[in-house]
């Protein structure tokens, strides 16, 4: 239950600093991604600030034995790569650029967001359960890159 | 720009890097929302009770704020049904093929130094350019 209040607390404050940021508005996403219109650096600084807080304190906890609700810690492990990340990066980098949606902001501006941003959303869905089904029927299990981890 | 103009950005952006530092120190997962997403869309048991009490939080901040902030919200762009549904499938499907999102890829796995995660911004980045540039330059901006 503690896990619970602390997953939806973590994606409470996570959905507030997208909308903080400005990331749920896709002309500030379209505005730095179009590099030879008006260029609003916006998208970047939200990196920067994400990073300069999670990169010491991911550092931090990950030298813990366990997290504090949870029995194991979960962390992707590959670090190979291979034409399937590049390839749906790439698909995903081309969608992001021609709505200004990824997932996060998509998910937060579906209720309050309109019409626009609700069939954005349906269709990501749609294009997730997509790659589900068919590599179910190419019996693949989803590429797995989360293994529980073991520490010390 | 000015300064000013800034502090939005950044301080929403340390807002997420805190909630996913809390994602990890409380829960032991990285915050990736396609991950997240994906996830609870599964068949596949496990983590889904955390993925919904993620996502229930993550959609209760956009209620939340709303009637406070309602121009927050706002999609000025003009795209059609159909550019939205092509937006919409391209990156659902693209975050599932390539593991992650601006979000797993982009601030949890820079943050870890993972060279998948590399890779995957610098090509997500430059495919992202490249479609709302064309969009503006070659299409007037509407779809």
């Amino acid at each position: 239950m503690r896990g619970l209040i602390t997953a939806a607390a973590s994606g409470l404050v996570f959905g507030i600093g997208l909308v903080v940021s400005g990331m749920t508005r896709p002309d500030v996403v379209v505005g730095f991604l179009d590099v030879l219109g008006t260029w609003d650096p916006s998208l970047g600084v939200v990196m920067v600030g994400a990073l300069l807080v999670h990169a010491p304190l991911r550092w931090l906890i990950e030298r813990r034995r366990s997290p504090l609700c949870s029995d194991a810690f979960r962390m992707p492990t590959r670090r190979d790569l291979d034409a399937r990340l590049v390839v749906g990066a790439a698909l995903f980098g081309v969608g992001w650029g021609l709505a200004g949606y990824c997932p996060g902001p998509a998910v937060v501006s579906a209720l309050p967001g309109g019409p626009k941003a609700l069939t954005f959303l349906a269709a990501m869905l749609a294009g997730m359960v997509l790659v589900h089904r068919v590599d179910a029927l190419a019996g693949r299990p989803l590429a797995r890159v989360a293994s529980p981890e073991r520490r010390h | 720009m000015t300064i000013q103009a800034l502090l939005p950005p950044l301080v929403g952006g340390m807002l997420i890097g805190l909630a996913a530092s809390g994602y990890l120190l409380f829960n032991g997962r990285v915050a990736g929302i396609s991950g997240i997403v994906g996830g609870l869309l599964q068949r596949r048991t496990g983590d889904r009770h955390l993925q919904g009490a993620f996502v229930i939080g993550l959609s209760g901040a956009g209620l939340l704020l709303a009637p406070a902030a309602p121009e927050a919200f706002v999609n000025p762009l003009s795209r059609s049904t159909a550019a939205l549904v092509v937006a919409g499938m391209l990156v659902g499907a693209g975050t599932r093929l390539g593991n992650g999102c601006t979000s797993g890829h982009g601030v949890c796995g820079l943050a870890r130094s993972s060279p998948r995660s590399l890779v995957s911004v610098l090509t997500f980045m430059a495919t992202g350019a490249a479609s709302a540039t064309a969009v503006s330059q070659w299409l007037g901006g509407g779809l």
